[in-house]
């Protein structure tokens, strides 16, 4: 294994570095930008299993140290995704992805799952069940211990691919939904989501988002999501994917030490498109500075003894 | 696309609202008129997203109007300051639709993108028939950079304060080959109904990412949802819809 790899639900990384989903489209598209293969994996925006445009705009807003958006699940359908998007995907990654899947029922999140489990394309199945910007789906699986469960259990039914539950920030007890959903046969968690917020334009006297309120991410949640990457990554025995604010290589090693086995950089990428291979590359100084052989030791290196 | 850092030459009010933001800097992945570049500024999260109004090999100009935290950050922008950009974004307008005789319509700070626009038609050997509407006569600018392209804009005032008054519709009643139009979507919407023939819009939108990564500025259109950002922001009349 080389220095900074990394095992997700024993699937080896070359890193732990992983666009997150929904801040880098379908991957082919930022083909153009650097060679995608120099990522651990990436996540692909999630998908519904029918087309959806999404939210009406503005779906953005600035936020201090962050964003606010609501877009609002835009994406063409599994189907589309399958036909159109894959195929574009795998001429120009070489490594698996993580499909991120959507749904407004249990039975939704199945039917998605069920079709994107023969794909070659896909090494992992990270099912959204945070989702602050719909309604009656998404965000209301994720905030309820027994409803996350069920949709594990319903997704695990249909796939051989590890399933990985993205966990919600929204709750009171992240802890309580991360035990349902490992003890319901989840393989691994990714946390965070982004958190519920509002900005309101004060010269109109209105929300700027259309949709009134949106999900806030970039650095200014960056030490909420390490407490819970820190939290949950105590209390399950599965692997945690650590996210949220995540901005360079020395945010990547807090998560790392808190406990994740692996990093999604996600609002970073809006504003440089670059950050992920540039976190790639500033990890091994990183590691010589804290005097680390290599990436995995550090890996919850914060809990002591 | 390309990312790197610009130095301030020139930052200058051309008017009450809108300043001229002149920056020496690597403009290479600027291809075509209608581009847009995006900009990081000191203590903001996002990049803001501005049209290109004429650009070399080694410098471009902005006009950007005043509208928010953001604008008044660029407005405190020294001579000799940096900053971060991302260059080449978006589609840009197409110079190969023009035809014999190309109408350029723009409104407000939505002037700005067609002097490159125009620039670019003259050197292909046409003349382009300009029209530049304002509110009033203090918001008028961008006459005089088109002057020294040889040619003459009809300028509308909405108070009749200078030139014609009325909309920047008013004073479309000369023969084209086809339209360009930047400027705000009511003004858009009017130049694409009463335009006879075809032409393309470019759109102004609120912006996550501005290449295409975060779907924040969707735009729906007959061809189905487009990102202003990547897929535009210049689009055909033929493919846009009016209903929202």
């Amino acid at each position: 294994m080389g220095r900074l790899s990394v095992s997700l639900c024993g699937v080896e990384l070359s890193n732990p570095i992983i666009p997150a989903s929904g801040t880098f489209g379908y991957g082919h598209e930022f083909a153009g930008y650097y060679d995608l293969d120099c990522l651990g994996a990436l996540a692909l925006k999630g998908t519904t299993l029918a087309p959806r445009f999404g939210n009406p705009t503005p779906r953005i807003a600035e936020a201090p140290a962050g964003m606010l958006n609501a877009v609002g699940l835009q994406n063409p359908g599994v189907d589309g995704v399958i036909e159109n998007e894959l195929p574009k995907l795998a001429a120009v990654f070489h490594k698996p992805a993580i499909a991120n899947v959507s749904g407004f029922s249990i039975e939704e999140y199945a039917a998605v799952c069920r079709k994107l489990d023969p794909r070659p394309e896909i090494g992992w199945l990270e099912v959204n069940v945070s989702c602050p910007n719909v309604h009656g789906g998404g965000m209301s699986f994720g905030t309820d211990p027994a409803a996350a469960a069920a949709v594990t259990r319903a997704v695990k039914a249909v796939t051989k691919k590890p399933v990985i539950l993205k966990l919600s920030p929204n709750v009171t007890d992240i802890v309580a939904v991360a035990r349902a959903c490992e003890d319901a046969g989840a393989d691994g968690l990714s946390l965070i989501n982004t958190v519920l917020a509002l900005r309101i334009d004060w010269k109109t006297r209105r929300p700027i988002l259309a949709n009134t309120t949106g999900g806030l991410s970039g650095p200014a949640i960056f030490p909420l999501a390490l407490r819970m990457v820190w939290q949950v990554s105590q209390a399950v025995s599965i692997p945690v994917i650590g996210l949220g604010g995540v901005s360079s290589a020395e945010d990547a090693a807090e998560m790392l030490l808190a406990g994740a086995a692996a990093v999604q950089v996600g609002a970073a990428n809006l504003v440089d498109p670059y950050a992920c291979p540039k976190i790639i590359r500033a990890l091994p100084g990183v590691l010589d500075r804290m005097g680390a052989d290599n990436i995995r030791e550090i890996i919850g290196g914060a809990h002591g003894d | 696309m390309k990312q790197s850092v610009f130095t301030v030459i020139e930052n200058t009010p051309v008017t009450e609202r809108v300043s001229r933001l002149r920056l020496r800097g690597d403009c290479s992945a600027i291809e075509r008129p209608g581009q847009f570049v995006n900009i990081a500024l000191p203590g903001l999260f996002l990049r803001r997203p501005f049209s290109v109004s004429d650009w070399n090999d080694d410098s471009l100009t902005l006009h950007y109007e005043l509208v928010g935290k953001g604008t008044e950050l660029l407005r405190s922008m020294q001579k000799g300051e940096k900053l971060d950009l991302l260059t080449g974004l978006g589609n840009g307008f197409d110079l190969s639709l023009a035809g014999e005789r190309p109408l350029l319509v723009g409104g407000g700070s939505g002037v700005s993108p067609l002097l490159g626009l125009a620039r670019r038609l003259v050197q292909q050997g046409s003349r382009p028939q300009v029209i530049l509407g304002f509110d009033t006569r203090e918001d008028i600018f961008l006459v005089d950079e088109l002057f020294h392209l040889s040619l003459s804009p009809s300028v509308t005032t909405a108070d009749g304060s200078f030139g014609i008054r009325g909309l920047a519709t008013d004073a479309m009643d000369l023969p084209h080959s086809f339209f360009y139009a930047c400027g705000p979507e009511a003004m858009l919407r009017a130049v694409a109904q009463k335009s006879p023939v075809s032409g393309q819009l470019s759109f102004d939108a609120r912006m996550g990412c501005g290449f295409g990564a975060c779907m924040g500025c969707t735009k729906e259109t007959l061809n189905g949802p487009r990102r202003v950002c990547r897929d535009g922001p210049v689009f055909l009349k033929e493919e846009l819809t009016w209903d929202d």
